[in-house]
């Protein structure tokens, strides 16, 4: 018996055994459920599903859309973060407590707002139309929406390390003939990075899944402007559940290795310490 | 001139002057401090010479020329903060070619230098550690490497030994001191010990609400204090109340009268006698200008013994060598004699809680 176990057993059981059931039951036992389901008819057919020509274009497409979002979400939130806690200005703290808003909202309504504001016939939609360019029920549409759906997850996680950040590294890269410029890249970025790829992280999974905002405003045209997770909920709809399965693993997949990829990134940041 | 030249530099903060019209120069090659209590604006001081704050009025000239228009990075001055600054995500060496890297020098060169510094402040081996696998001593040493690799003319050091155990402070403040006279160039460091100032540095500027109380060497500073303030500041002080009759003083509640030799003139009843404890000699008996006292305490201190003393309504502390000690057998309660071997006289009325307030908090008083 190996010495975690003996502790195990010496300490007080039930309340660890309630809480490992618990655990089991919530987290453990759904995600075993759907894994053994999708890999019941053997993995060629749980391939010959993903494969489906509407199944792989829509999680071709859901990455995409998600990269895109992605470098877009970084730069925006760095930035945000960085005027948030290097600069002052009126009104600061009120906008500071506006950014958590796109968590608070429900994705539905935040949908809803997107198509009032740039729907066709918006006063936005209407001037984007004229010169053939479509928002909503097409991409801009959905970048927009995981845009704001996921905007908290960078600024929230760079800006206490900015905070934090001792603002005489910087000086000290100064003195050593280091330009503004530089001493962002050489000295801010690095510092930051951390922080910056757990914030892409957490948001690029979260757009991965996200369904409520983009079933409003994606149009779900299959092979066209259909995401993974909107597909999937068509699959069920239709009770066609074996065909949305293969899918619904691969999505289940990516979060798993967002997951690792998080962990990474905590212990390579740790190996500076303080 | 070469070296560091400051003109009728001030500086503002709001309604706040932290530094006000302040002047002096450090010659080519010498080590200068700054030395003042917190809040007297030596930092600040010295950040406006590395041109990390801009001042309000003045100039600051390095090795002759004008630089205040020049942003820091133009200035090539060499500068070590109070808690090192280290950039944490880069390795020792990295740190210390921080400076070259930005210049693109070769990369041969690089190497070569980062070396010869790594041997210089005696990391030796230290190359790939990260800053925060260091001691505070090691760190500090490769914050000194990295301002000295870009060789630097001017080297400014703000409060270098604050962060340090007693111990390695001492050993570091020598050690700087011998690398200022090994490495050509010009240092100005910022301290509120003046232990430090006293020990290691060729010119001592008192700095005291933004201004300029005192220039000059060690000696100059300690034993020819120009002001209440610098006395008090730099080295412990006996502050004694007394009264000037006729042509000699009375400490107040005593009856005996001191004669004075200073030529000065002075023309106000009531003053405050500045007295280092190692200027006030314990005598055994009374002779010429000796003024009775009792002994209120005794503190054994290695080498000597630090007597505290009753003297009229002052309190005095002295510094006794042992032998007088186990010659006369003092303890608590025993009437002695002092005299004082020399002392600084100033205006009581003027600001003279303000130099009991300063000691106060320094500790050298109660």
């Amino acid at each position: 018996m190996n010495s975690s176990l003996k502790r195990f057993v010496k300490g007080n059981l039930t309340l660890r055994g309630i809480a490992l059931f618990y655990i089991g039951l919530l987290i453990i036992l759904p995600v075993i459920a759907i894994t053994t389901e999708a890999f019941k008819g053997g993995i060629p057919n749980l391939w010959k599903q993903i494969t489906l020509p509407q199944a792989l274009f829509s999680l071709k497409f859901t990455f995409i859309i998600a990269l895109i979002m992605l470098v877009i979400n970084i730069i925006t939130g760095t930035a945000t973060a960085w005027v948030l806690v290097r600069y002052d200005f009126p009104l600061k703290k009120t906008i500071n407590a506006l950014i958590d808003i796109p968590f608070a909202i429900p994705t539905v309504v935040t949908g809803m707002m997107l198509v009032v504001l740039c729907g066709p016939r918006s006063l936005i939609g209407e001037f984007f139309g004229k010169h053939g360019i479509e928002i909503i029920y097409n991409k801009p549409g959905i970048i927009l929406a995981l845009i704001f759906v996921t905007f908290p997850f960078v600024v929230r996680s760079v800006q206490p390390v900015l905070i934090e950040m001792e603002r005489d590294m910087e000086e000290a890269a100064q003195t050593l003939g280091a330009s503004k410029f530089k001493v962002f890249f050489h000295i801010v970025l690095p510092t930051i990075l951390p922080s910056i790829l757990t914030g892409a992280a957490l948001s690029f999974s979260r757009a991965l899944g996200e369904f409520g905002s983009i079933v409003i405003v994606a149009g779900n045209i299959p092979m066209k402007t259909q995401v993974a997770s909107v597909y999937i909920y068509g699959e069920i709809e239709s009770a066609n559940i074996q065909s949305g399965l293969g899918t619904a693993v691969v999505l289940l997949l990516s979060s798993f290795i967002v997951l690792i990829f998080l962990n990474f990134i905590q212990r390579w940041s740790n190996k500076y310490g303080k | 001139m070469s070296g560091i030249m400051v003109k009728n530099i001030t500086k503002k903060f709001g309604d706040f002057i932290a530094v006000n019209n302040v002047s002096f120069d450090v010659k080519e090659g010498e080590l200068a401090a700054l030395l003042g209590p917190s809040g007297s604006g030596k930092s600040t001081l010295l950040r406006i010479i590395a041109g990390l704050e801009n001042p309000d009025m003045g100039q600051i000239f390095l090795t002759g020329k004008d630089v205040t228009p020049l942003r820091t990075q133009k200035r090539n001055v060499g500068f070590v903060f109070q808690h090192y600054a280290l950039f944490k995500h880069m390795t020792v060496e990295k740190n210390i070619a921080f400076g070259l890297e930005i210049q693109k020098k070769d990369k041969k060169e690089i190497k070569q230098k980062v070396e010869e510094l790594i041997d210089l402040v005696k990391l030796n081996g230290y190359n790939k550690h990260y800053p925060s696998q260091l001691s505070g001593g090691q760190r500090q040493r490769v914050a000194l490497a990295r301002a000295l690799a870009t060789e630097p003319k001017v080297l400014l050091l703000d409060e270098p030994f604050g962060s340090l155990d007693a111990k390695v402070r001492k050993n570091l403040a020598q050690w700087i001191r011998d690398l200022h006279n090994r490495v050509n160039v010009t240092s100005v460091f910022v301290t509120h010990d003046q232990n430090e100032a006293i020990e290691i540095s060729d010119k001592i500027i008192v700095i005291n609400r933004g201004k300029v109380e005192q220039i000059g060497n060690a000696t100059d500073v300690y034993e020819h204090p120009k002001s209440k303030f610098v006395a008090s500041f730099v080295g412990n002080v006996n502050v004694i109340n007394a009264n000037i009759k006729k042509n000699h003083i009375v400490i107040t509640g005593t009856k005996e009268k001191i004669q004075f030799k200073e030529k000065t003139e002075i023309n106000f009843q009531n003053i405050v006698l500045l007295i280092r404890p190692e200027d006030i000699i314990v005598k055994d008996n009374s002779t010429e200008d000796t003024v009775p006292c009792i002994i209120n305490g005794i503190y054994y201190r290695g080498s000597f013994y630090e007597v505290d003393l009753k003297v009229g309504t002052n309190n005095v502390k002295s510094l006794v060598p042992k032998e007088d000690f186990f010659k006369f057998e003092w303890r608590k309660g025993t009437k002695v004699y002092i005299r004082f071997r020399k002392f600084k006289i100033f205006e009581a009325s003027e600001g003279h809680k303000k130099v009991h307030e300063m000691l106060k908090q320094l500790g050298y008083i109660e």
